[in-house]
């Protein structure tokens, strides 16, 4: 049996470690996230709150979190999305060819051509902030690289011969798409995802810390770095925890993906 | 191996060893705010160079043209006009020596001080003060008056003394504040854009966008001449680049910097504490369901705590209101308005009950995205409410969104913004409130409120007026049209060396009286 990669173990640990604090921080915060205190105003780092306070008295380490999870779930819905669109364009254009992958990938490069932040703020400009939008807004987005991995994928299988041979048999189209075909994809559609959620928690993360994510009532990980951004130099803590929070979450799920890569080979 | 992870790797490295240098930088510095500590006033030099960090880029440097109160505040160093602004709030002659203003309020007489030059040597005439004034009255523009109070204005003329007489088409006792009018040299509209000529203490250099403006001492200048010799306004727009170039030795000085940068601020610059002339509040949108009711309002208010809201977005620094004024009019100002409301959470209950809502309602606060102040008050006020049973949600949005969805549109419920009076007139602070005011975002219609108004506006007695304006006020206050919070701090921070800071009731800073010990 073939040893495990160093990759694969610490992605793991480090992701399995991320998803419990996580977890927890859906069931369970020291302080309320929300709450406000101006006593604790900037509080550095203390016993009673360990990753300090921010300009207006909220515990930074109840907000990670919280925002962690706010982060995390926008980061799936995202992906969710993307993907889920990406996969039936891409099948369908890689499978078929022709016209429609000609006119289908010239929209997505049209897509892939403006910033992905710059569109997204359009989007957000036109539909307002908030926490839908912003899944909506950045899962359109991300189809177009899905749809690509999925179509190139597809392009190879379809003139192998198992394809043909199930041709000839009269097995429906759809049948060959999502039985035959699909499966063998699964390893490079597993490291494409795992990138697309490291894309989809950093553009998440940027478009709160633009002030165009989700509302000034949520926590979130982006939120967080630009609230602390004018406090930087008083009480860096405001600003370091939830970004080590981004770093651990995406590094894990990194390490995650570059150990399927290696598998491929 | 994949180079990819170890730069992720070593990111991560180099992030860990952030804080160890950022805290090393903070130091034990105690938060500083609210300190007034003016230096002992040392010995007085002329000459040396300052550089003002100033946060945003100037809109034009045409003076008629500018929009922007920012740009007002700077350019005021470099045009005056019949009259300038004084630290009171009230106007001063500055290009005219003299006024009269005839019995009816309606004819303005301005007799020219002797004496005075523009930039480029050339004497302060009788034409180029008429061309300044017809430029504001639209004469370049189709007609349309580059300054809105210049619409009054009926004829431009002089007389046979050399006056300037001005005839207005209603009687205004407040006129005088927009002969602040700058006055330029005959026929250079059309460069001032690009080379400013006026007649102030100070003298254009050079410009350069997002970047700097450069100006330097005017000798011939016809009152007391500026201390310094040169004055560099640095256009720095983020705040930690601020205090960088402060702490760093590039800048002498900041004005509008955010308190809450005031602990990163090495502990040897002063800083003094002033109000940024304006009223924040929440403004509640007076025609929707449920704040239609005064009963609602003023148990909103009484549910607020002002004080704890001023100690969390201004560290206690700001002054609060309780009415559409802010205490640098001192004329208008009634201090005793800000003490009707302290909280009080059984009336406001009780308030609610009678309005109908014992369990409170559900609204919404919306904010414009780019002022973290008024979102950060927004979420202190949502707290507040929430003691009462009321749910207030605050939704960001952007500038241009509120500013045509809730100021122009008034599609909203409630709002936390800042209001300044663009004119610098207390008229305008109020006049926003009168029933068909096109300003009237917060939907406010009182009859009784629009008489005293509309009475205050046409008297030509100023007791009168003073008195008029101030019941106006309180009739706002009992309505609780608003809830007014404060007018916000704003800090001053210079280099020890220097002295002198001058604070104006209205938006202008005043380079001339800064000086080196």
């Amino acid at each position: 049996m073939k040893k495990r990669s160093w990759y694969f173990t610490c992605g793991m640990g480090l992701t399995a470690f991320m998803l419990l604090y996580i977890v927890v921080g859906f069931f369970w915060t020291p302080c309320d996230p929300t709450a406000l205190s101006s006593a604790d105003k900037l509080a550095a780092p203390s016993a009673a709150h360990i990753f300090g306070c921010d300009h207006l008295g909220r515990d930074v380490f109840s907000r990670t979190l919280a925002g962690a999870g706010t982060t995390l779930v926008i980061a799936l819905a995202v992906v969710a999305v993307g993907f889920v669109f990406g996969l039936i364009i891409g099948a369908l254009c890689g499978y078929y060819g022709g016209v429609l992958d000609s006119v289908v990938m010239r929209l997505c490069d049209a897509i892939t051509a403006f910033p992905s932040i710059l569109l997204a703020m359009v989007v957000i400009a036109i539909t307002g902030a908030g926490t839908y939008n912003v899944i909506a807004a950045l899962g359109v987005l991300f189809i177009p690289s899905f749809a690509r991995l999925t179509r190139g994928e597809f392009i190879k299988y379809r003139e192998r011969d198992f394809v043909k041979a199930a041709k000839l048999a009269h097995v429906s189209d759809l049948r060959i798409l999502f039985v035959h075909i699909l499966p063998n994809t699964w390893p490079v559609l597993l490291s494409g995802l795992t990138i697309g959620f490291n894309n989809a928690v950093l553009s998440e993360a940027s478009m709160s810390f633009l002030g165009i994510g989700v509302g000034p009532s949520e926590a979130s990980l982006g939120r967080m770095l630009s609230e602390g951004q004018s406090v930087l130099l008083s009480a860096p803590w405001c600003t370091f925890f939830p970004a080590l929070v981004i770093i651990l979450l995406v590094l894990g799920v990194g390490l995650l993906g570059e150990a399927a890569r290696e598998r491929i080979g | 191996m994949s180079t990819r992870i170890k730069r992720a790797l070593l990111l991560l490295a180099a992030f860990a060893l952030l804080p160890v240098s950022l805290l090393s930088c903070a130091g034990d510095t105690e938060p500083s705010t609210g300190e007034t500590a003016s230096a002992v006033s040392g010995e007085l030099s002329n000459g040396g160079s300052v550089t003002v960090g100033i946060s945003q880029d100037l809109d034009s440097l045409d003076p008629h043209k500018t929009a922007n109160a920012g740009t007002r505040e700077v350019l005021f160093n470099i045009f005056e006009g019949l009259m300038k602004a004084s630290p009171d709030g009230g106007v001063i002659p500055a290009v005219a020596s003299d006024y009269e203003i005839s019995e009816d309020g309606k004819v303005y007489t301005f007799t020219l001080r002797e004496g005075v030059k523009f930039h480029d040597g050339s004497d302060v005439t009788l034409e180029d003060v008429l061309y300044s004034l017809e430029r504001c009255a639209g004469s370049e523009n189709d007609g349309v008056p580059l300054i809105t109070a210049f619409s009054n204005v009926e004829s431009i003329t002089s007389d046979d003394q050399g006056r300037v007489v001005i005839t207005l088409l209603e009687p205004s006792l407040e006129f005088l504040n927009s002969m602040t009018a700058q006055i330029i040299p005959a026929g250079s509209g059309s460069t001032q854009a690009t080379n400013p000529v006026g007649t102030g203490p100070f003298r254009f250099v050079s410009y350069t966008p997002q970047s700097s403006l450069v100006v330097e001492r005017f000798d011939d200048y016809w009152g007391e001449a500026a201390h310094l010799e040169s004055v560099t306004f640095q256009i720095v727009s983020d705040t930690n680049t601020l205090v960088m170039g402060l702490n760093g030795g590039t800048l002498d000085m900041v004005i509008h910097m955010p308190n809450t940068m005031a602990s990163s601020i090495d502990e040897s610059f002063t800083v003094l504490t002033d109000t940024m002339k304006l009223v924040q509040a929440l403004y509640i949108n007076n025609a929707v369901e449920p704040f239609d009711d005064v009963r609602v309002r003023q148990a909103m208010y009484y549910a607020i705590d002002v004080e704890e809201i001023i100690d969390f977005v201004c560290d206690g620094a700001g002054v609060p209101t309780g009415t559409s004024m802010y205490p640098a009019f001192t004329k208008y100002f009634v201090p005793e308005l800000a003490e009707v409301y302290q909280q009080d959470l059984d009336k406001a209950k009780e308030l609610l009950a009678e309005a109908g809502y014992p369990d409170g309602f559900s609204m919404t606060i919306t904010v414009p995205s780019n002022y973290p102040q008024h979102v950060d008050t927004g979420l202190v006020i949502a707290q507040q409410l929430s003691q009462v049973g009321i749910t207030a949600e605050v939704v960001e949005v952007t500038w241009e969104t509120w500013y045509s969805d809730v100021y122009r549109g008034r599609e909203y419920e409630t709002t936390v913004c800042g209001v300044a009076a663009s004119d610098m007139t207390a008229r305008e602070m109020l006049a926003r409130y009168v029933s068909d005011n096109s300003k009237n975002f917060i939907n406010f219609s009182n009859a009784e409120y629009d008489d005293v108004v509309a009475r205050a506006i046409a008297t030509m007695d100023m007791d009168e007026q003073v008195a008029l304006y101030q019941q106006a006020q309180e009739i706002l206050n009992t309505e609780a049209a608003s809830l007014w919070i404060q007018d916000l701090c704003d800090l001053v921070v210079m280099r020890p060396e220097l002295d002198g800071m001058t604070f104006y009731a209205t938006y202008v800073l005043d380079m001339s009286t800064i000086y080196y010990q």
